[in-house]
């Protein structure tokens, strides 16, 4: 073969493959005391994924306790004022627990809960899964422990005291650049020591088969509300998708049901840090290399002797070396284009959401519109744009208050 | 006959039992890394195993995970960790030398040239903690053409679908983690493990060695009447973490400790 390119007018093969394969992507690396939990899990699955009164129990969760579908808004106002594309915005900071990420810890809980599972351990990194992870497991009377790197305990002091005041155990580990990925690391010395009565729900694309097929498939609600919701208010699909990826389930989210709609463009925006030539930063896609962490082979921050290195992003939800493999096959394959901004785009793009459309938008998602906006100019007038804003910001106002000097 | 099928052979041949010690290649620091390696020969082992640091080993405990971030501190490399092997090797061509650690280093060294390098260093066997059989055909096929044992986990969780699969890519030994959990956990149970053993030689003549758990020479013992060796990590890391100022006495330290083990396994 010459290219890896695949024909942009055939439709994409199903990913992954039967090894939870995408293209040279994903598997399954794993120590063998995982592979028991692993296969349990991947037949229970696929047993539930096509079950009608599992499917049906998880919509009626999505609809009454979610509050879904959320809703498609234009942003007309910061739209007039960047002079451009129409910039509509995919609403999943509407969600109960203000982002997306509950979307997936709803139909995870649920399949621990027809497993038989009592105890919930989840990893995370702004607080948003965890939150969401916490939230699932009271309303389902389970016991929920949620690791948390140090810094990001700091950082994100109202989620921890939301997961604590939702009954969650919160467990700051202090390993490694104490981040997202170390919590997944302990998350996962979790797993393999109390396989029996838990279930650990990962909150992203990545890992180890099944997790990267299965959490996009929960998170593909997005995109199949915002396609029809789209057609609806435009009577066309949108020109391009833009959503932000740390681990990327917001952005598969979205991406995926529009991955054969071959004239919309497909934008995902990874964490710039101070900038990509500066090396300090979170765009592995952007910058990394592919290579094998946290149960799968995907693209990934290290050095030149395969450790894995530290990541920066303002936003602790983007703060992660690895990416979900899909991305990282659609990347390869030229499906979709993998871009960054800087923490100063993302924190203007912050303001002006709030300022002009009166929307506080999470710091993750504010990457995702301060690409928009760019996209926006250059693309001009009469296109449209669908942003995933894929979370709220009240969670941020801490950080961009201490950046301007200010204590809330 | 590899240096690891020798040297089992050996050990059966004289009713013994081996005794394999793990430390992290560069903790404290990797000046002392070839030294400890003579000492624990000196001390009764008869076969080392030598632990590629990672910055992220989800698959081990506290104790190794932090001897991990010890060798990082000095950058220490796969590249240095088979350079290691060939100085411990200048002196020691009988004892077996296995690598143990995790995929990303090896992929960014790549297949082919690691297994040339571990070869020409001395290296004997290599275990990389999370690469299971299905999906390490590539490197399988490196390991074979250079003559290096590929050596698997059998968790007491491992179905018969997998032993079989497992033992059909083992060579040297098999892994058998004696509980569930990462490496260093406290308690162990011998008659389950024992169990599990005699089910798992149905599938293999191999040798089954058995880690994760054993901190004294009593369970080092008990472990041994129904092994063919026993690793033992955590605990000997523990003795270096104690002592890291102090090199002379982490060697002391850790030969004591061995040469413990060593009577006790042989006193069965």
């Amino acid at each position: 073969m010459t290219t890896n390119v695949i024909d942009r007018q055939a439709n994409l093969p199903n990913m992954p493959d039967e090894k939870g394969h995408f293209g040279i992507y994903g598997g399954r690396f794993i120590a063998e005391t995982l592979m028991a939990p692993i296969e349990e899990l991947t037949k229970a699955y696929e047993v539930f994924k096509s079950d009608p009164a599992f499917i049906a129990e998880l919509d009626k969760d999505l609809a009454d306790y979610v509050g879904r579908p959320s809703p498609v808004y234009l942003a007309s106002h910061w739209s007039e004022h960047l002079g451009g594309a129409n910039i509509y915005l995919k609403r999943e900071d509407l969600n109960h627990t203000g982002a997306h990420k509950v979307n997936n810890t709803i139909g995870q809980a649920l399949l621990a809960k027809r497993m038989g599972k009592t105890r919930i351990i989840a990893e995370t990194g702004a607080g948003q899964h965890g939150v969401a992870s916490a939230t699932v497991a009271a309303r389902l009377g389970m016991e929920c422990v949620v690791y948390m790197g140090e810094v990001d305990v700091q950082r994100q002091a109202a989620n921890v005291y939301r997961m604590k005041l939702l009954g969650a155990k919160v467990v700051p580990v202090t390993s490694g650049s104490k981040t997202l990925k170390d919590a997944l690391n302990e998350a996962m010395r979790d797993w393999v020591t109390n396989v029996d009565n838990t279930f650990y729900i990962i909150g992203t694309v990545a890992g180890p088969h099944p997790y990267p097929e299965m959490v996009r498939d929960f998170q593909t609600v997005i995109g199949r509300e915002a396609r029809e919701q789209m057609l609806a208010k435009t009577g066309r699909l949108p020109d391009a998708l833009v959503a932000c990826v740390g681990g990327g389930s917001n952005a598969i989210g979205l991406f995926h049901p529009f991955l054969n709609d071959k004239d919309v463009e497909i934008y995902g925006v990874e964490g710039g840090g101070d900038g990509l030539e500066t090396g300090r930063h979170a765009a592995p896609l952007c910058k990394g290399k592919p290579g094998v962490l946290h149960g799968n082979r995907t693209y990934l921050m290290e050095d030149e002797n395969g450790q894995i290195i530290e990541t920066h992003s303002i936003s602790a939800g983007l703060d992660y070396p690895g990416v979900g493999p899909e991305h990282a096959w659609l990347k390869d394959i030229g499906r979709a284009n993998y871009v960054a901004v800087t923490d100063t785009e993302a924190l203007d793009a912050f303001h002006a959401l709030t300022k002009i459309e009166g929307i506080i938008p999470a710091l993750e998602s504010s990457h995702a519109l301060a690409y928009a906006a760019k996209l926006a100019v250059k693309m001009g007038k009469g296109k449209n744009i669908l942003v995933n804003l894929s979370g709220r910001g009240d969670k941020d106002i801490h950080t961009v208050a201490a950046l301007e000097g200010i204590t809330v | 006959m590899s240096r690891l099928s020798k040297r089992f052979a050996d050990l059966a041949s004289n009713g013994k039992k081996a005794l394999i010690p793990y430390v992290t290649a560069g903790d404290p620091d990797p000046t002392i890394t070839v030294s400890l390696m003579h000492a624990m020969v000196e001390a009764g082992s008869d076969i080392i195993e030598i632990g590629v640091p990672f910055s992220d080993p989800m698959a081990d405990g506290p104790v190794i995970q932090q001897a991990c971030e010890r060798a990082l501190i000095h950058n220490v490399s796969l590249s240095d960790v088979l350079d290691m092997v060939t100085t411990f090797r200048e002196t020691n061509q009988e004892t077996p030398v296995v690598l143990m650690g995790y995929l990303n280093p090896v992929e960014v060294m790549g297949y082919q040239i690691f297994a040339q390098r571990a070869a020409a260093a001395g290296v004997d066997g290599v275990l990389t903690v999370d690469l299971p059989p299905e999906e390490a055909e590539d490197l399988i096929v490196a390991f074979e053409a250079n003559k290096i044992d590929p050596i698997f986990l059998v968790s007491p969780e491992s179905t018969v679908d997998r032993f079989k699969q497992i033992t059909k890519y083992s060579r040297g030994f098999l892994y058998y983690v004696s509980l569930k959990g990462v490496t260093g956990v406290k308690s162990i149970d011998a008659e389950a493990v024992g169990h599990k053993l005699s089910e798992l030689r149905d599938y293999t003549g191999l040798p089954i060695c058995v880690g994760f758990g054993i901190n004294n020479a009593q369970t080092a013992a008990t472990i041994s009447k129904i092994a063919n060796g026993v690793v033992v990590g955590s605990a000997v890391v523990k003795r270096i973490a104690e002592n890291q100022n102090d090199q002379a006495k982490i060697i002391e330290e850790v030969k004591s400790f061995l040469a413990g083990l060593r009577q006790a396994i042989d006193a069965n």
